[in-house]
């Protein structure tokens, strides 16, 4: 399936990744329930802050699915930075990814490239990775 | 009444749990503490227990929260449950290069 976002939030999760560099960013893009439509941005704050390792806060998260339920809104999307390494999940990412419906975007600011940066997308499930087109909608 | 000291408490289930409670979002166990309620959820719900526990302890990527505290700082499997509390799990939103 293809993820179709618009490039202002594809912008702004590059520019996040690049601000909370050398630590790995993350955050997730809600949308109305069932609606598999990227809307509203939201930086989570990464509670590891570490190059290499990314997780909400314990509190941010209940506070994040508290705010799903209330609001009928669904994570259409779940992100993070790679920072030296690929935008591809890695095994802890595949090992920890727990929304079958998500897309899980990875952005690398890994120096090859800069200061291009890889926006990619993929589909965990039961462990299994797939990657997806990614459809980038101008203003 | 022979359980009568027990309490019935409303457990809020992840997406990816579901497929234990038959898709059920919100499901009911009786316990006075989260030890106590885990084991009676695996009871009906064979095999939910091991999503959540490792080596009788819980596992580091599920939160589990009592209202609205987290049980890790409530002393994780002994926080006691009482009339009307709401147990919510959420597996960790967790990821990294390696």
């Amino acid at each position: 399936m293809t993820l179709r976002i618009h490039a202002d939030l594809v912008a702004k999760i590059l520019e996040q990744s690049r601000v909370e560099y050398p630590d790995e960013c993350c955050g997730v893009i809600l949308g109305p329930e069932g609606s598999d439509n990227p809307v509203e941005l939201k930086p989570m704050i990464n509670a590891a802050h570490s190059p290499t390792f990314y997780e909400f806060d314990s509190k941010d998260l209940l506070a994040l699915y508290r705010e799903l339920d209330e609001k009928s809104k669904e994570i259409v999307v779940v992100y993070h930075s790679h920072t030296e390494t690929q935008a591809y999940p890695s095994r802890t990412d595949i090992a920890y990814a727990s929304e079958p419906n998500a897309h899980y975007v990875l952005v690398s600011t890994r120096k090859e490239i800069a200061p291009e940066s890889e926006f990619r997308s993929y589909r965990i499930i039961n462990g299994e990775v797939t990657e997806e087109p990614v459809e980038i909608i101008s203003a | 009444m022979s359980t009568a000291s027990s309490t019935t408490i409303d457990v809020r289930i992840p997406t990816i749990l579901r497929p234990y409670t038959n898709g059920e979002k919100v499901v009911t166990a009786e316990a006075n503490n989260l030890g106590d309620l885990i084991t009676a959820l695996n009871v009906k719900y064979a095999g939910l227990g091991e999503r959540l526990l490792e080596n009788n302890e819980l596992r580091r990527f599920i939160n589990i929260y009592i209202n609205d505290e987290d049980v890790r700082f409530m002393g994780s499997l002994a926080a006691t449950l009482k009339a009307g509390d709401s147990v919510t799990i959420l597996p960790a939103v967790a990821g990294g290069c390696k």
